[in-house]
C-alpha cells in the first residue's frame, strides 16, 4: 500500500515529489519591478527613520527604498551591503515583523508596513543575480586575521577584513560553510541553494581563505591560531542542543528539531525526509516554527507545537505562529513534558519507538512556572526537540557569562586579540541579522587595532 | 437631488460635462458611445478646410508624466486636427445631433487666417443643425507651424479679427478657446470679447517636452529617433487651467463672460472648482481617454451629493461663488495671523514636517524625545509646508490667531482690523507718501 499522510509511524514520501516541490517553493516570492515600484512608494521617507533604528544592522531603509523607487536597484542594494554583506539572506530570514517593519510609521498608521524585507530582497536579487562583487580590496596590508566559524557572523567579519586588505583564514566545522544560513533555516526560506550562492559571492572580493571541516578544540587549536595570526575572531555559533530530561526522551523517534531542519536543507527534492503521521514539536522558538510548518508540508497528519509557558511568551513571531496555524499546525502553550510511552513492537529488535508523550498543564505564579497536576497525552510517533541550543565547550582562558562568551564594546573577549561574536557572544538577539552586525562591528575594531599599531 | 441641467449659451445640457475637442469626439461612433454613457456634450474634434486632410504621424503622439503606481497625472500629444475628410466629419455631425436633439453639439474649426476660409467652412456647419461653434485657437503643435491654432491665440488682434468673421458668417454662439501659451491671458479673453463671442473656453494645452529617453537622448514621444514639443494636459496642468479661468472671471473687462473650463478636470471636485471660479460648464478630456466614458457617471453622482449637501439646487448657483474671494497678493490681510497645530492623536511620527521645517524652512518644530513632534510658535509663520509634506490628512492645521493674543513671533498683539500692503509701512510708496 502506498505510504500516504496517515501512515503510521515515521516514513519518506507521504506526498508525491510535485507536491513537496510546490510545498517548499519561496514562501514570499520576489517583487516584479513594477510591485516593486509600488512598494517603494509607500515609504514616507521618514526623518531619522525609526526603522533604521530597528534594525541591528541600521541599513539607511529610506534611502535604499528610494534608489528603487528612482530605478536604481544596483545602488540601493549598495546602501545595504555597506552595512549588511549578507543582506540578501537577511532579506528572506529576518523576522522583518519584529524588526523594521514593526518600526514603520505605516504599520502605526494603518497596519500595513513598507515591506521593507521583499524591497531589500529586490534590491539585493539583482546584484546577486549579475554577481558582481561591490566592493574592491584595499592594498594589502600583510595582517592575518583568523575568523573560526563560516557563519553569518564570522562570514560578515571576513569581508570588512578582507575589504580593508588584511588576509583571512576562515576555518569552520562543516561541510559546507554558511552556518545556519545554510544548515538551519526552513527550507522554504531560502530556496535555490541561496545561502550557498551568496557565500560564494561574498567570497569573491578576495583575501579570504576557507577551510571547511575544522573545528575548533578538534582540528585546531586557540592557541595555535593566535600564535599565527595577528588577530582571532570567534562565531562558532550554538552548536549543542539541549535535550529533553524525562522518561523515554532516549526512545528512537525523539530527536533534535535542528538536526531535522538541516537534513531538510541538505535534501535535494525532500523524497528522501522522514516525518511522522502525528508529530508533537517542544518548544516555542523559531526553531520549532521551522521544524513543525515543514513536518506539515512533508505530509504529516497531525503536528503539534507544545511549549511550556503562555503563548504570548513563545520567541517565535506571532507572524511565524500565524504561519505554523495557517499551514495547519497546532500551537499548544502551557505544556510541559511530562514523560514519553513507547509503541513496545521495537522492543525486540531494541527499536523501541515513541507512541504517546504525556505533558502536564502549567500556570505562571509570582515565583515561576508551575505543574497544576493535570495532564493530557497526545499521540506521537515523531518527537521534535527545540528546547534551545548551547555553546559547545568553552575554551578555556575566555570569560564566559550565561552560557555564552563574554564580549564587551565590539566584540572583544577577555583575552587580548581575541573578538567574538554572533549567536555564540553575549548581547543581541540570535538572529541572523545581529551576528552580522556584531562581525562587522568586530572587524571594525580589529582593523582599528591593527593599523593604529597597540 | 439637485438639478444639474446645465444653460450655457443658451444650450441646454443634462449635465454640465462636455468631452472637449480631442480624439474621444473625433468621429460618430465614439460621440454615440459617449452620450449613451451620460456626456452632457461634446465639442467635435477640430474640422479643417475642404480638401486633403492633415496627416498625422505614424508612430507615438502621447507622451506621459505618471505618479505612483502608473497613475497618469499628465499626458501630452503631438495629435493634429481631423484627419479624415471635411464631409464625412459634417455628415456623422448632423446624424448625431438629430439622434441626441438634448445633448450639446459643438464644431471646432481652424482654418486658414482669410475671411473666406472661414466663410465656406461657416457654410457646411450650418447645414449640420450643431448648437455652436468653437475655434481652436489654442493647438500649440505642428498648425501653429503653418500660421493656425496658437499662432492666433497669441496675437490678440488676430483673435478679434477671426472672432468677428465667424460671427458675421455664423449665426449661433462661438466660443473662442485660448491658448494658455501666452503672458497673460486676459488680453486673450478681451480681444476675444471684442471681436463679439460669446464666450471663451480654455485652457488648450501647454507647450511640454513630458521626458528624455536617456538612452536614445531623444524627448518622448520620440518619433524615428526625434522629438517635437506636444500640448500638456491632464491632472498636472489643472491649478494653471484654474489660475487662468479666475483671472478672466475677475477681470473688470470680462467679468460675467461666459467661461467654458478645460484642463485637467478628472472627478466632480474638479468641476466644482472650476465653475467656483467662474465657468458656466467644463470640458473634459484626459480623464475620459485614461479612463474611458464612464467616468462620467461619477462626476455626475458627485456634483449632485455635493451639491445637495450644500444646498445648491442648480448648477448656475455655485458658478463664480469663489471669484470674489480671488484677489491680488496686495490685498491679503497682513493682520492675520496663523500657527500650525500637530494633532498627536493623529501623528504617526514619520518626522517630514521636521525635515521640511528644519532643513527648508523656518526651524519651527521641535522633535522631543520619543520622536515627538511640536510646533515652536516662536519661529512659525503658518507657511504651510508641514501642511502639505504630511502624509495624514487633518495631523496639521493652520490655527488662526484671535484677536488680543500676542503673537510670540513678533510680541505684536493680533489685530482685529484688516491691513494690507497697500497701507504697510514697509511699503516703499507708503513710505514716498508720508
Amino acid at each position: 500500500m502506498a505510504v500516504t499522510t496517515r501512515t503510521p509511524g515515521v516514513t519518506a514520501g507521504r506526498l508525491d515529489r510535485e507536491t513537496l516541490t510546490s510545498n517548499f517553493a519561496d514562501l514570499h516570492g520576489e517583487l516584479s519591478p513594477h510591485e516593486a515600484h509600488v512598494a517603494a512608494d509607500r515609504c514616507y521617507f521618514c526623518h531619522d527613520a525609526p526603522c533604521i533604528t530597528a534594525c541591528p544592522t541600521s541599513i539607511d531603509i529610506p534611502l535604499f527604498i528610494r534608489q528603487i523607487a528612482t530605478d536604481t536597484p544596483k545602488a540601493a542594494a549598495k546602501t545595504i551591503f555597506d552595512q549588511n554583506i549578507l543582506g540578501g539572506m537577511c532579506a528572506r530570514v529576518c523576522p522583518t515583523e519584529t524588526l523594521c517593519e514593526q518600526a514603520c510609521v505605516r504599520e502605526k498608521s494603518e497596519g500595513k508596513p513598507v515591506e521593507i524585507g521583499r524591497l531589500q530582497r529586490y534590491a539585493t536579487d539583482v546584484v546577486m543575480a549579475e554577481g558582481t562583487q561591490p566592493y574592491q580590496r584595499a592594498k594589502p596590508t600583510g595582517k592575518k586575521v583568523a575568523v573560526v566559524g563560516a557563519g553569518p557572523a564570522g562570514l560578515s567579519c571576513a569581508h570588512r577584513l578582507a575589504m580593508y586588505g588584511h588576509d583571512v583564514t576562515v576555518f569552520d566545522a562543516k561541510d559546507k560553510p554558511g552556518g545556519l544560513n545554510e544548515y538551519g533555516i526552513a527550507a522554504y526560506k531560502s530556496v535555490d541553494n541561496f545561502a550557498n550562492k551568496e557565500v560564494d559571492w561574498l567570497l569573491s572580493i578576495g583575501g579570504i581563505e576557507l577551510k571547511q571541516g575544522q573545528a575548533l578544540g578538534r582540528d585546531i587549536a586557540l592557541a595555535d591560531l593566535q600564535n599565527t595570526n595577528d588577530a582571532v575572531f570567534i562565531g562558532v555559533g550554538l552548536d549543542d542542543t539541549n535535550k529533553l530530561s524525562v522518561p523515554g526522551a532516549e526512545l528512537s523517534n525523539v530527536t533534535d528539531a535542528v538536526q531535522f531542519i538541516a537534513n531538510l536543507r541538505q535534501s535535494t527534492d525532500y523524497t528522501d525526509i522522514e516525518v511522522g503521521r502525528n508529530v508533537v514539536v517542544i518548544g516555542g522558538g523559531m526553531t520549532a516554527i521551522d521544524a513543525a510548518v515543514q513536518a506539515k508540508l512533508l505530509g504529516a497528519e497531525n503536528v503539534t507545537i507544545a511549549y511550556r509557558r503562555g503563548q504570548e511568551k513563545m520567541n517565535a513571531s506571532r507572524w511565524e505562529q500565524d504561519l505554523a496555524t495557517a499551514k495547519g499546525c497546532t500551537i499548544l502553550p502551557n505544556l510541559q513534558p511530562h514523560s514519553i510511552a513507547g509503541n513496545d513492537t521495537g522492543r525486540d529488535t531494541g527499536n523501541n519507538a515513541v507512541s504517546a508523550i504525556k505533558f502536564e498543564y502549567t500556570t505562571s505564579t509570582a515565583t515561576g512556572l508551575q505543574g497544576t497536576g493535570e495532564t493530557v497525552s497526545l499521540a506521537a510517533d515523531q518527537i521534535l526537540m527545540a528546547v534551545g541550543q548551547t555553546l559547545d565547550g568553552a575554551q578555556d582562558g575566555i570569560a564566559v557569562k550565561a552560557g555564552k562568551i563574554q564580549v564587551e564594546g565590539a566584540g572583544r573577549t577577555s583575552v587580548d586579540g581575541i573578538w567574538a561574536g554572533g549567536d555564540c557572544a553575549s548581547g543581541g538577539d540570535d538572529l541572523t541579522v545581529t551576528a552580522v552586525a556584531q562581525g562587522r562591528d568586530a572587524a571594525e575594531d580589529i582593523h582599528a587595532h591593527l593599523t593604529s599599531g597597540d | 437631488m439637485a438639478d444639474l441641467t446645465t444653460d450655457f449659451l443658451g444650450i441646454r445640457t443634462p449635465n454640465p460635462f462636455w468631452l472637449a475637442s480631442a480624439p474621444p469626439t473625433d468621429k460618430e461612433y465614439n460621440v454615440r458611445r459617449a452620450f449613451e454613457a451620460g456626456w452632457g456634450g461634446v465639442v467635435w474634434k477640430t474640422l479643417g478646410s475642404e480638401g486633403p486632410p492633415i496627416v498625422n504621424v505614424n508612430g507615438a503622439r502621447y507622451g506621459a508624466v505618471f505618479g505612483a503606481d502608473r497613475r497618469l497625472l499628465g499626458m501630452n500629444n503631438i495629435e493634429l486636427i481631423t484627419d479624415r475628410p471635411l464631409q464625412t466629419n459634417l455628415d456623422e455631425i448632423t446624424r448625431v445631433k438629430k439622434d441626441y436633439p438634448d445633448r450639446a453639439m459643438i464644431v471646432s474649426l481652424m482654418v486658414p487666417c482669410e475671411e473666406q476660409a472661414w466663410k465656406d467652412v461657416l457654410e457646411r456647419v450650418t447645414e449640420t443643425n450643431a448648437d455652436g461653434i468653437e475655434l481652436n485657437f489654442g493647438c500649440p503643435h505642428g498648425m501653429a507651424e503653418r500660421g493656425m491654432g496658437s499662432a492666433v491665440g497669441q496675437v490678440p488682434e488676430y483673435i478679434e479679427m477671426v472672432t468677428r468673421w465667424c460671427k458675421e458668417n455664423y449665426n449661433k454662439p462661438v466660443i473662442v478657446k485660448l491658448t494658455p501659451n501666452i503672458t497673460d491671458v486676459r488680453f486673450a479673453a478681451r480681444a476675444a470679447k471684442a471681436g463679439g463671442a460669446d464666450a471663451v473656453s480654455l485652457i488648450n494645452t501647454i507647450n511640454s517636452i513630458t521626458s528624455v529617453n536617456l538612452d536614445t537622448m531623444a524627448p518622448e514621444p520620440s518619433i524615428d529617433g526625434k522629438g517635437s514639443h506636444g500640448g500638456y494636459c491632464g491632472p498636472a496642468v489643472k491649478p494653471i487651467a484654474m489660475h487662468m479661468v479666475a483671472e478672466i472671471a475677475r477681470d473688470k473687462e470680462t467679468a460675467g463672460f461666459p467661461i467654458s473650463a478645460i484642463g485637467g478636470v478628472t472627478t466632480w471636485r474638479d468641476a466644482a472648482e472650476f465653475m467656483a471660479v467662474g465657468a458656466g460648464n467644463v470640458q473634459v478630456c484626459t480623464a475620459a481617454m485614461t479612463y474611458g466614458f464612464k467616468v462620467v457617471q461619477e462626476m455626475i453622482s458627485g456634483l449632485s451629493d455635493w451639491m445637495d449637501s450644500k444646498g445648491y439646487t442648480t448648477t448656475a448657483e455655485l458658478v463664480a461663488q469663489a471669484v470674489p474671494n480671488v484677489t491680488d497678493w496686495q490685498h491679503l490681510n497682513l493682520n492675520y495671523v496663523a500657527k500650525a497645530k500637530i494633532d498627536q492623536s493623529l501623528c504617526i511620527q514619520c518626522g517630514r514636517c521636521y525635515a521640511a521645517c528644519e532643513d527648508t524652512s523656518h526651524q519651527a518644530i521641535w522633535m522631543k524625545e520619543g520622536r515627538v513632534f511640536e510646533v515652536n510658535d516662536s519661529e512659525c509663520v503658518a507657511c504651510n509646508l508641514c501642511v502639505n509634506v504630511c502624509p495624514v490628512e487633518n495631523c496639521i492645521s493652520m490655527e488662526p490667531m484671535a484677536v488680543g493674543e500676542t503673537d510670540p513671533r513678533t510680541g505684536q498683539k493680533v489685530l482685529a482690523e484688516y491691513a494690507n500692503w497697500t497701507t504697510h509701512p514697509n511699503n516703499p510708496s507708503v513710505l514716498e507718501k508720508a
